[in-house]
């Protein structure tokens, strides 16, 4: 697969790359060639800042399994902040 | 004991810079052999995670096949200075970049390649992934004298994935194809699937297009890619003698 379709979700936040934190303004979530790991295909997310440029970027490339247990992980954790944070 | 050297090979690769879409001056990868030439040209088409060193390698590889190759970075306005795998994330967010840049950068680099003291003036494309889907437009647009399109996805596209960046099916410009076409494919390939590659088939034949398709049993996307697990040695090196004896019939 080499496409271009490609789910953009706005963020609010930060992340750390290799060198700094910066805002979060948004993710691109895709499956599709991964550029570093050794799977055919791969959820990716890339982390990105547009407006501090194309270096402002945290990106991770996972397998399905992977990334649906994150997905779940990421649920759960809400979940469970939502009971003790907001009760 | 001293034994004789029957055949000078040499080789070199640098970056370099060509006049592409709206006169811009675009970054690109030259590799060509040491010598006088004459030498035919390719300009190759990197696939979409952008001008990555995999894409270069092979450019270099054409260089010691015999031809002049240029790999222009396609990406270089959207990302100056950024790596390959930064360019290529700002870029997909972005949607991609415009068809319409994307054939104006390679026929800026096929004009680059015709205008070297070395080139023999036949000029030859090959594109990989989203480029192979590249080459097919290009080749309807341009003056080229070869095109390889290798595992091109999108060549054929439902209407509701057009977009104001890629605003034409390539298929349906088949009848403006101007240079003979090789067509490398998986048979295992998604994008583009075998069905896909038979409708295409099926459309050069209905223009009486000069072109040969090959698609290999076992292989997938990107089969030639050496530093992908997606790799099939048997496939790619059988593509690879495929392609050379394609270009030395149409670009020698």
């Amino acid at each position: 697969m080499c496409s271009y379709i490609t789910q953009g979700v706005e963020l609010e936040g930060s992340a750390k790359s290799a060198d700094k934190w910066f805002a979060l303004g948004a993710a691109s979530v895709y499956y599709d060639h991964p550029y570093h790991s050794a799977f055919n295909h791969s959820l990716n997310i890339d982390f990105l800042n547009a407006k501090e440029g194309p270096k402002s970027r945290v990106a991770v490339e996972l397998s399905r399994d992977s990334a649906l247990h994150l997905a779940e992980a990421i649920l759960s954790c809400i979940k469970a902040g939502d009971e003790a944070h907001l009760s | 004991m001293e034994t004789p050297v029957t055949r000078y090979e040499g080789l070199i690769a640098e970056t370099t810079r060509h006049s592409g879409t709206n006169d811009d001056l675009i970054e690109a990868y030259l590799a060509r052999p040491l010598g006088k030439g004459p030498y035919p040209g390719v300009v190759v088409v990197h696939h979409m995670p952008g001008w990555d060193p995999s894409t270069k390698e092979f450019t270099r590889r054409l260089a010691y096949e015999g031809y002049v190759a240029i790999c222009p970075n396609l990406y270089c306005r959207e990302a100056p200075d950024a790596s390959p795998d930064d360019a290529g994330a700002k870029v997909r967010a972005e949607g991609g970049v415009s068809d319409e840049q994307v054939v104006g950068d390679i026929g800026g680099a096929v004009r680059f390649l015709r205008a070297l003291p070395y080139s023999n003036g036949r000029v030859g494309l090959i594109g990989f992934c989203s480029g192979g889907r590249q080459v097919y437009l290009a080749a309807c647009r341009l003056d080229v004298d070869a095109a390889v399109d290798a595992h091109g996805g999108r060549v054929i596209m439902a209407p509701e994935e057009l977009t104001e960046r890629q605003p034409v099916a390539p298929i349906d410009l088949t009848k403006d194809m101007k240079a003979p076409l090789l067509g490398l494919f998986g048979d295992d390939d998604q994008y583009p699937t075998p069905e896909e590659v038979g409708k295409t088939r099926a459309e050069l034949e209905r223009y009486k297009k000069t072109f040969e398709f090959h698609s290999y049993p076992g292989a997938g996307h990107e089969f030639m890619n050496p530093h992908r697990p997606s790799y099939r040695v048997e496939a790619a090196v059988d593509a690879w003698e495929k392609l050379l004896a394609f270009y030395a019939k149409y670009l020698g």
